[in-house]
């Protein structure tokens, strides 16, 4: 089955979602990270968003969950990366992911979880 | 008992491009791309492309969800010198009975997030829903070429 690898460095999680995902293979991410979490005892997720060219409700719904799961967790998730087109439309569809903090770059998301990109 | 949102111009003229089942999700990953590609071929701008595959992909998630899946007919639409993608979504599910409050933000009848036809409808430049109880719903939408 496909999947969307979930590499580890240090205490971070990084996930680059790299295809148009469909919507099994959205959800095993949701469920792949939400486990990863607890087996890494990781203390941040980054999601890095910046090939992807559409967001729609159901992924956003996707990226706000698993923010939620990973706090619950004592996890911060960053999402990176996005595409201006794509903020574009997901404010102007009134879609505005509650919860889930944001960062231009895999750089500043690092950043804003406490860590050098160059430890 | 059959309902109406907004209406297409007769006075335009569109041509069939393709049609395509919705069916599952992977058919909606199929669906996006083929809309995308039309998009760029007519030369949208890449905020105009994004905005109208994001709203197919609503569209085509509400025809999964409450129609029971359905077709989907892309056209290329004219009006004079204007020239745009026109893209039909047509599902043989039981219609919508309250077309007014469906088109609402925040209304969902599925456990939903409440923003698949208003959010839809926002990112487009025209939007119509035929609907017939028992039936089955018709939900056409146009982004032009600015």
């Amino acid at each position: 089955m496909d999947r969307i690898p979930i590499l580890r460095m240090g205490d971070l999680l990084l996930v680059t979602i790299q295809v148009d995902m469909h919507d099994r293979l959205a959800m095993t991410l949701q469920d792949d990270l939400t486990n990863r979490i607890v087996q890494d005892q990781a203390k941040g997720v980054l999601i890095d968003i910046s090939a992807l060219d559409v967001v729609d409700t159901f992924i956003g719904r996707m990226i706000s969950n698993t923010a939620a799961m990973a706090r619950v967790l004592d996890a911060t998730t960053v999402v990176v990366g996005m595409q201006p087109a794509v903020a574009i439309t997901l404010v102007e569809m009134g879609l505005s992911l509650p919860g889930v903090r944001t960062a231009l770059n895999i750089e500043r998301g690092m950043a804003l979880l406490g860590k050098r990109y160059h430890e | 008992m059959t309902s109406n949102f907004g209406s297409t111009d007769s006075t335009e003229a569109d041509v069939e491009i393709k049609r395509l089942p919705v069916q599952n999700s992977e058919e909606l990953v199929m669906l996006r791309k083929h809309v995308r590609d039309l998009a760029v071929q007519l030369r949208l701008s890449l905020i105009d492309q994004t905005k109208l595959v994001t709203a197919v992909s609503e569209l085509a998630r509400n025809a999964l969800k409450y129609g029971g899946g359905g077709e989907a007919v892309l056209r290329i639409v004219r009006n004079g010198p204007r020239h745009g993608v026109r893209l039909s979504l047509i599902d043989a599910g039981p219609g919508i009975a309250d077309l007014d409050m469906a088109m609402l933000d925040g209304f969902t009848s599925g456990g939903g997030m409440g923003l698949g036809l208003g959010g839809a409808r926002r990112l487009v430049d025209d939007f119509a829903v035929h609907t017939t109880l028992g039936v089955g719903t018709v939900v056409t939408i146009t982004k032009w070429k600015r």
